[in-house]
């Protein structure tokens, strides 16, 4: 009997030959009735001139072109150089964020205070609110079940997964974010960055610490 | 429509509702503390049925305690959770 290449059991669960596959199937599954609802609602408010496709694109990448480092960084950097503009961000961030000449957003915003009491950290259980105009789209892992679920529950264990451990002398604080707010953490400024320049000291910022699953250090 | 203040005890209503509403399961029923009052905001309920004329409720921060919220709370005793809560969904603490 002579071998055929495709002399073996095809069930895609057992990959046991080695011939590549296409990471992306040729023919994709029917779209989900959410799917089709999503496409055929666009179509809808294009035809009743709410909005045009330009519009459209237009948004997606001004959305997408949001970078942690132009933006969010910034504020906190500010806040960590002018303690006049970290008393306003506390006191109103929405007002605070848009007198750097920054857009806030559509919703309120809290800016919470990391400080050697108090630990904040940011879910959204219901579904992925996020201050999207200060740091872009949210990571993967801030819509996952597991994270949602999770950190409202066991707040400490989530934290050590990501490498951040929070003394027990330490108030962790969790938001849920659920309904018209958005919150952005303000991580505590590094040891050993007093010299730093306010452009230096947004360079060490990352999306991470002002979500609230770790800390700075230099 | 009851108004509250800072540092004022409530209890989030633990009540069923089919249409889309912005308080989790965990949540209701749960007493804490008045930490925040924001904006006035469209109830989720009406907005979810294409209603944007209801009338507009205050949303608050809501300061819950861990160790209330999950009987096997293994964190910091005074470990927290902070929620936002539409007006319509608190009451008083008795």
């Amino acid at each position: 009997m002579t071998h055929d290449p495709h002399d073996h059991n095809h069930d895609h669960d057992h990959h046991d030959h080695d011939h590549p596959h296409p990471l992306q199937t040729d023919h994709a599954e029917p779209s989900s009735h959410y799917e089709l609802m999503g496409v055929a609602l666009n179509q809808l408010l294009q035809e009743k001139g709410l909005y045009t496709a330009a519009e459209l694109r237009a948004q997606i990448e001004a959305v997408e072109a949001v970078s942690v480092q132009s933006h969010g960084a910034r504020v906190i950097a500010r806040a960590w150089v002018d303690n006049g503009f970290k008393a306003a961000l506390l006191e109103d961030a929405y007002a605070a964020v848009q007198s750097m000449g920054l857009d806030a957003g559509p919703a309120e915003l809290t800016a919470l205070e990391n400080t050697a009491e108090v630990h904040n950290v940011v879910v959204c259980t219901l579904c992925s609110c996020y201050p999207r105009m200060l740091l872009g789209r949210p990571p993967l892992w801030y819509k996952s079940a597991a994270y949602r679920s999770r950190v409202v529950k066991e707040p400490r264990a989530v934290l050590r997964e990501f490498g951040t451990v929070v003394g027990d002398h330490v108030q962790v604080r969790v938001h849920d974010s659920t309904a018209d707010l958005r919150y952005l953490v303000l991580p505590k400024r590094p040891a050993g960055s007093e010299s730093m320049s306010e452009d230096e000291l947004a360079a060490l910022v990352t999306r991470d610490a002002m979500i609230g699953v770790c800390e700075l250090s230099l | 429509m009851i108004e509250f203040k800072n540092g004022e005890r409530v209890c989030i209503d633990d009540r069923a509702e089919s249409r889309h509403h912005r308080v989790p399961a965990y949540a209701k029923g749960h007493c804490g503390e008045i930490v925040r009052v924001c904006e006035q905001q469209c109830r989720p309920e009406d907005l979810a049925s294409g209603d944007v004329n209801g009338p507009k409720v205050v949303v608050y921060r809501v300061r819950l305690r861990q160790v209330d919220l999950w009987l096997d709370y293994t964190g910091a005793a005074n470990d927290c959770l902070d929620i936002e809560i539409y007006a319509h969904w608190l009451r008083r603490a008795s």
